[in-house]
């Protein structure tokens, strides 16, 4: 056990490093491009605050045509621009790329529906105190739909953390990479399973952290 | 008291609303004209589905009517841009059935809410929503959230909400809809303490004829998109002249009138000169006839003792016509029951 750790433990936690590098980084770009597009489809919406068709319709058709694609393709077929945007295909940094363009309209759809839930007679309340659009999605919406929010983006950050993993095939860092290269191709079956390990552990991390907070700053009834 | 050359506070004006889907075409709204005037609390009653609640959110135009206009304090909504539009509401605030507030607010920062959109600093809004809540009987709980509080607190902290832009009307979408009769009556003694107070023309949405006998001075009965009725709320209670309006005025009980069995049974309406005075006794005494109260509900309406009775008068028809004749000229406005009736399984078919 201690071999172990000596021989593979740099590595791993090395990786791990490289993970949540890969997954923070993607993550929080992909919100910055989620969120607008989530208001967007929420606003535009036919029911929604300033209803338009054509923008609607652009925003849900490339929503739904990213999602569409698996990720593993996605990263082969995006290979280009990541390119000209890194400056080359391999490694961490290499990845976000592929992550954010996966990730951004998985983040729009996952806002979307938080706002959606946000009762519309509390919107409806807003309006009729002269409220603008802008207030009411700003200081009305977002600050209803949090607790949702934090869910979705706990749920956001476990799925960026898997498709992580599995950039990991075509040589794009983090523990994904060292469970292929030394699970997978040299047959050892400890670092996959300290990988597998470290990943779960992650996920749970995450997912604790995440509901505590969404809890604590949920002042809907108590259950 | 208004007079003749008053400007009405808010003119509603050839108001019309359709709803159109793909194959549907619903008229919510026919051509509806009403003026409310200055200090009113006014009424607009209807059985659901009358299209009331669509004619209150076209009173600040959430809903965009087909045709027609507002005009609020003389000036048209219509032809408003969104921004004048939007000043215009905080002149016009509103509460609902469901409460509607910010369940992720506490109580203050609701109330302040309004004010901070409204471009009011910080520490002004906070100390005028606190006035607020104390108005209301709610001081103690401005740091509580929504969910901690009974819908009747609620209500009041959505009055408050509703106060703090200082409106000139405030509209009232089914507000103790959702409440318990106590309740009811304590959230329409708190509004009319405010028309009183503030001087803030109320419009009150309702499908409860005791909510406009408890506390409106002025009524219109919506029936299917149209004004069937408006009117003094004392007038149109004592004499509703439409079948909607008969239906609303009976509406608290009538199921029961209608499931009291036997014949010969009226329906009398006391009005302010015979209220105090024994008519029923005298006439017992005075035909030497028993009859009989099968329901009795007197109340006070704008300070005048107002009520109604059913009673089952004797057999004999000839008594009945000499009964009846006698509480008409009593100054009481009496209607066959029996013929309501048939009036409402012709009308409910």
């Amino acid at each position: 056990m201690a071999e172990f750790f000596e021989e593979y433990g740099k590595l791993l936690a090395e990786n791990t490093g490289i993970t949540l590098y890969m997954v923070l980084v993607s993550t929080l770009i992909a919100y910055v491009i989620g969120i607008p597009m989530g208001i967007g489809l929420v606003v535009t919406a036919k029911d929604g605050l300033r209803p338009n068709r054509i923008i609607y319709g652009i925003l849900d058709v490339i929503v739904n045509i990213v999602r569409s694609i698996p990720f593993l393709i996605l990263l082969i077929l995006i290979m280009p621009l990541t390119k000209m945007i890194v400056g080359k295909t391999y490694g961490a940094s290499a990845t976000v790329v592929p992550l954010v363009m996966a990730a951004a309209p998985f983040i729009a759809r996952m806002v979307e529906s938080s706002l959606l839930e946000v009762d519309h007679g509390v919107i409806e309340a807003a309006q009729s105190m002269g409220a603008s659009n802008w207030t009411i999605v700003f200081k009305v919406m977002i600050n209803e739909a949090r607790t949702s929010l934090i869910t979705g983006a706990t749920i956001a950050l476990a799925t960026i953390l898997g498709y992580s993993a599995m950039a990991g095939t075509v040589g794009g860092g983090g523990l994904g990479d060292v469970a292929i290269q030394y699970g997978y191709y040299r047959y050892q079956t400890g670092v996959m399973v300290a990988t597998v390990v470290l990943l779960v552990g992650l996920v749970q991390l995450m997912q604790a952290a995440g509901m505590k907070l969404g809890k604590a700053m949920d002042h809907r009834l108590s259950r | 008291m208004s007079t003749e050359k008053e400007q009405p506070i808010i003119h509603i004006d050839h108001l019309s609303k359709v709803f159109e889907t793909a194959e549907h075409k619903v008229e919510a709204l026919k051509d509806v004209t009403l003026d409310i005037m200055r200090g009113d609390i006014f009424g607009i009653i209807g059985m659901s589905g009358a299209g009331k609640s669509t004619l209150v959110r076209c009173l600040n135009f959430l809903e965009y009517p087909t045709e027609g206009d507002v005009i609020v304090e003389g000036r048209s909504l219509r032809d408003m841009a969104q921004k004048e539009l939007r000043k215009q509401r905080t002149r016009m605030s509103m509460i609902f059935q469901s409460f509607n507030l910010q369940q992720q607010r506490n109580v203050l920062d609701n109330v302040c809410f309004p004010l901070l959109i409204n471009k009011v600093p910080k520490k002004e809004a906070v100390k005028k929503a606190m006035s607020l809540l104390e108005e209301v009987g709610l001081s103690e709980k401005a740091r509580n959230y929504p969910s901690q509080l009974s819908g009747g607190q609620q209500q009041r902290v959505a009055i408050a909400r509703a106060l703090a832009n200082d409106p000139a009307i405030l509209l009232c979408d089914e507000a103790t809809s959702a409440l318990d009769p106590n309740t009811t009556r304590e959230i329409l003694a708190l509004l009319k303490k405010i028309n009183e107070n503030h001087g803030i023309t109320i419009v009150i949405i309702t499908h409860a004829m005791s909510v406009v006998t408890e506390i409106c001075n002025k009524v219109a009965i919506i029936d299917s998109g149209s004004v069937a009725e408006t009117g003094d709320v004392m007038e149109v209670f004592n004499n509703p002249r439409t079948e909607a309006a008969v239906r609303l005025v009976m509406s608290s009980g009538w199921r029961e009138i209608s499931s009291i069995r036997g014949d010969h049974l009226v329906r009398i309406v006391f009005s302010e000169n015979s209220s105090r005075e024994p008519v029923i006794a005298n006439m017992i005494l005075k035909f030497n006839q028993p009859v009989n109260i099968m329901r009795a509900d007197t109340r006070d309406i704008g300070g005048i003792a107002k009520g109604q009775m059913v009673l089952q008068l004797p057999d004999d028809a000839d008594m009945r016509k000499q009964m009846t004749d006698y509480l008409i000229e009593k100054g009481l406005a009496v209607n066959e029951v029996a013929s309501m009736m048939e009036f409402e399984e012709k009308y409910d078919g």
